[in-house]
């Protein structure tokens, strides 16, 4: 029973803080906040899904969160026909080629023996393949790319609505998670942390530099929505007497019909970009709550118990009889998909993909301190994690402002050290990140919602 | 044979001279993460952080020598700040193992724990270096820019193809060949060298036999934040120091680290090589050398680069999934997993 009060207490405490920004700054920042909390939350629980249920310490999550984005471009752009017929043939060659690679290689693996022989083989294999694949990318890349570079310059996509990228960026994660968990599961658990860092870094470094898949740093803008445009509501009837009827007793108020339909006007414009906003939250609450009832049916079915006992204790789990190797290739490709998912959510929002913009320290890290704050292994935990941290990120600048003011009050206004500090206040959020990990990592390593304990 | 040597000086230049002492730098990052690794048992993965808090305190000395009119004659006036830095540094380390990771040590908690509250550390360090002396790119380099020119090369061998020697490069590879003779003289005929050893070897063992690990504790953070620092300092002499690089630094010192045998310091220093030679070999277009060696009838057509420039950190990386794949426990016998 403490437990049921203590998530409705941390729940209802957050929705307060939210309210709050919502009454003091405006509804459209607290609005922009809960869709960024909503995105986080579903990200976080991706990374508990792996490091709460099986142990495993992902911190690619960057690199799946990127994959989600690529999905969103390549399911909702239109397809660039020209740069299709130009080059499209040659790609798909080199990706025949690829695939040949591959299986050659895997060929080897199974049917030669550790040895020289077998490296030399994979070797040539592969330097080979790169000078033949050479042959047909390049040209293709230099094709693609020429196609009128400043507005397109890549192969674009398949043109259907955005809303299917969140079940392919779901898809591609996993798909990629299956590749690198083939490889790297099975090292121990920092060295696994370390090799996950570098993949990710390699999955952007492609994203950033593969002009002809993703434009690379010159970015896609002006993806399609899932909800209306703003321009499009303040002209349609339906919203404006839907405005009119909501704000009724305040227009009431006033006489003059020129300023009754100016502050018209004005709630009109107010008005759309809220509710773009509040379309939004529907979509992302539906998603968090399937996902939510998803991974909370997993953990309490007996494969929730199995992945349990293979994170408490390993070697009892394999003497009972349980693929260890297999579980926990399992679990990574889950929890990858999740954050893929949330990556793809989180592209449709913002409407654009920048590649250059992903850095670890935003978008593997943060996921980490909200899975460890929220409480690893509790999925109530996790979307509480998301929430408080993201909450603190996005206001730890203002509040750090407000801080420096006050401490600095009585400094002159021209004083260097006030003038300076005012200038670096966006960087205390780094600081207070840092600090609430360590303190929660020291004094309630559980998280503000632990994980339930079965059985005592 | 002008051919020949026009080739070689090519090589030399672009290839040789520039991974040398890239690799130097990291090697003197990945020795400090293999001490940690090798004496406190954990993945620090605060460390290029470190390396940007102490390099961030030589610029501000630099400055403020500098302000004073304190040069250090053809030599950049970085170096005489460099101990000074060192000296905060080592304060800032021992104060973050004091309140923080000694509370896990005392736990003996697992590696993944200490892994995650070093990045806790790292958030910290990160803040306190961009709030400090904020996230822009800065050079600090002053003094003698060059040894050789091109151009004086071109005119002393009167080859064609020219080799210019940054200082920068010769302070590098020479301070590091100094740090490392001292903290391999150190660890092999010192007794605190030996019973840091002893310690990474057999923790009980050593504790049985006397030794006092706070101590080793403490020499192990000193070593440490002095190497970040002298590594931070070297690679923002030679390029510039901007936060951010510092972070993704961090990636390659890991790999070299690991390539090399972690916990292994020979390890570290030929792990730092290994990766600046694969990835300025595998991202450098030779087109140019082979024009000078083979006839012109067989001269190549594209630039003969095996990957873009773009893919500098991924072959780092690639390299370190093969070798924890092929031979985890590094080119040196490191700590198996």
């Amino acid at each position: 029973m403490r437990r049921r009060t203590k998530e409705i207490a941390s729940f209802t405490i957050m929705a307060l803080l939210l309210c709050a920004v919502g009454v003091g700054q405006s509804w459209s920042v607290s609005l922009a906040i809960i869709n960024m909390c909503l995105i986080s939350a579903i990200m976080a629980m991706g990374a508990n899904i792996q490091w709460g249920y099986a142990g495993l310490v992902n911190f690619g999550v960057m690199g799946f969160t990127a994959l989600g984005g690529l999905a969103a471009v390549l399911v909702s752009y239109s397809p660039v026909r020209e740069a299709w017929s130009v080059g499209g043939i040659n790609m798909i060659i080199s990706l025949l080629i690829l695939i040949a690679i591959i299986f050659a290689i895997r060929f080897v693996l199974r049917f030669l023996h550790k040895g020289l022989k077998r490296y030399v083989i994979i070797f040539a294999i592969l330097f080979l393949g790169l000078i033949i694949i050479n042959q047909f990318y390049k040209p293709a890349v230099i094709a693609i790319e020429d196609v009128s570079p400043a507005k397109t310059g890549f192969l674009g996509g398949f043109g259907l609505p955005i809303i299917f990228s969140w079940f392919v960026g779901g898809l591609l994660a996993a798909g990629v998670a299956f590749v690198i968990g083939k490889i790297t599961l099975g090292l121990r658990a920092d060295y696994l942390a370390i090799a996950t860092l570098g993949i990710s870094e390699i999955v952007i470094a492609v994203l950033k530099h593969e002009d002809w898949l993703t434009r690379g740093v010159k970015n896609v803008i002006g993806l399609k929505r899932p909800v209306p445009y703003e321009i499009d509501l303040q002209k349609s009837d339906w919203f404006i007497s839907l405005i009119t009827k909501f704000y009724n007793s305040r227009l009431e108020l006033i006489e003059s019909i020129e300023e009754k339909q100016n502050l018209i006007n004005q709630l009109v414009i107010e008005g759309s970009s809220i509710f773009v906003k509040l379309c939004y939250m529907g979509l992302f609450t539906i998603v968090l709550l399937i996902v939510l009832y998803l991974s909370n049916a997993a953990l309490n079915s007996p494969w929730g118990r199995m992945m349990r006992a293979i994170r408490d204790n390993e070697v009892s789990a394999n003497a009972m009889g349980k693929n260890i190797v297999k579980r926990h290739l399992q679990v990574f490709i889950l929890g990858s998909a999740v954050v893929g998912i949330a990556g793809a959510m989180m592209t449709t929002h913002d409407g654009l993909f920048t590649p250059g913009s992903y850095q670890p320290l935003r978008f593997t890290f943060l996921i980490w301190v909200m899975v460890i704050v929220g409480g690893s292994g509790n999925n109530l935990g996790s979307i509480l994690g998301g929430f408080v941290v993201w909450f603190v990120w996005i206001e730890a600048a203002p509040f750090a402002l407000f801080v420096i003011e006050l401490a600095t009050s009585g400094l002159d206004h021209e004083n260097s050290v006030k003038i300076h500090l005012l200038n670096s206040a966006s960087y205390f959020r780094y600081l207070i990140m840092g600090a609430t990990l360590l303190l929660i990592m020291r004094y309630r390593p559980k998280g503000i919602l632990p994980e339930k304990t079965r059985y005592v | 044979m002008s051919d020949l040597l026009n080739a070689l000086v090519l090589l030399a230049n672009f290839l040789f001279i520039p991974a040398l002492s890239y690799g130097s730098q990291l090697a003197l990052g990945a020795l400090g993460v293999t001490l940690v690794f090798g004496i406190l048992r954990f993945a620090n993965f605060a460390h290029g952080d470190l390396m940007a808090f102490g390099t961030m305190f030589t610029i501000l000395l630099t400055w403020l020598l500098q302000s004073y009119g304190i040069n250090f004659g053809f030599l950049p006036t970085a170096l005489l700040a460099l101990p000074f830095a060192i000296i905060i540094t080592i304060i800032f380390s021992l104060l973050v193992d004091r309140y923080v990771f000694r509370f896990y040590r005392l736990k003996k908690s697992p590696p993944v724990t200490f892994a995650m509250v070093s990045i806790g550390v790292m958030f910290i360090t990160n803040a306190i270096v961009r709030i400090i002396i904020g996230p822009k790119d800065r050079r600090f380099f002053d003094g003698e820019k060059f040894i050789i020119k091109v151009k004086e090369f071109k005119n002393l061998t009167g080859l064609n193809e020219g080799l210019a020697i940054k200082s920068t490069q010769v302070i590098t590879i020479s301070i590091t060949i100094f740090l490392v003779a001292i903290l391999f003289w150190f660890l092999q005929r010192t007794r605190t060298g030996k019973s840091m050893r002893a310690f990474s070897d057999n923790e009980d063992l050593a504790l049985l036999s006397g030794i006092n690990p706070d101590k080793v504790v403490i020499f192990t953070w000193l070593i440490v934040a002095a190497l970040a620092t002298t590594a931070g300092v070297l690679y923002g002499l030679d390029k510039s120091f901007k936060p951010f690089t510092y972070f993704s630094i961090l990636l390659p010192i890991f790999a070299a680290a690991i390539v090399g045998g972690i916990g292994s310091p020979i390890g570290a220093v030929v792990g730092g090589y290994v990766i600046a030679f694969s990835e300025i070999m595998v991202t450098y277009a030779y087109k140019k050398f082979f024009i000078y060696l083979l006839p012109e009838s067989l001269e190549p057509q594209g630039l003969v680069q095996l990957l873009s420039t773009d893919y500098k950190f991924a072959v780092s990386f690639s390299i370190l999934v093969i070798v924890l794949l092929v031979r985890p426990s590094g080119i040196f016998k490191g700590k198996t997993l």
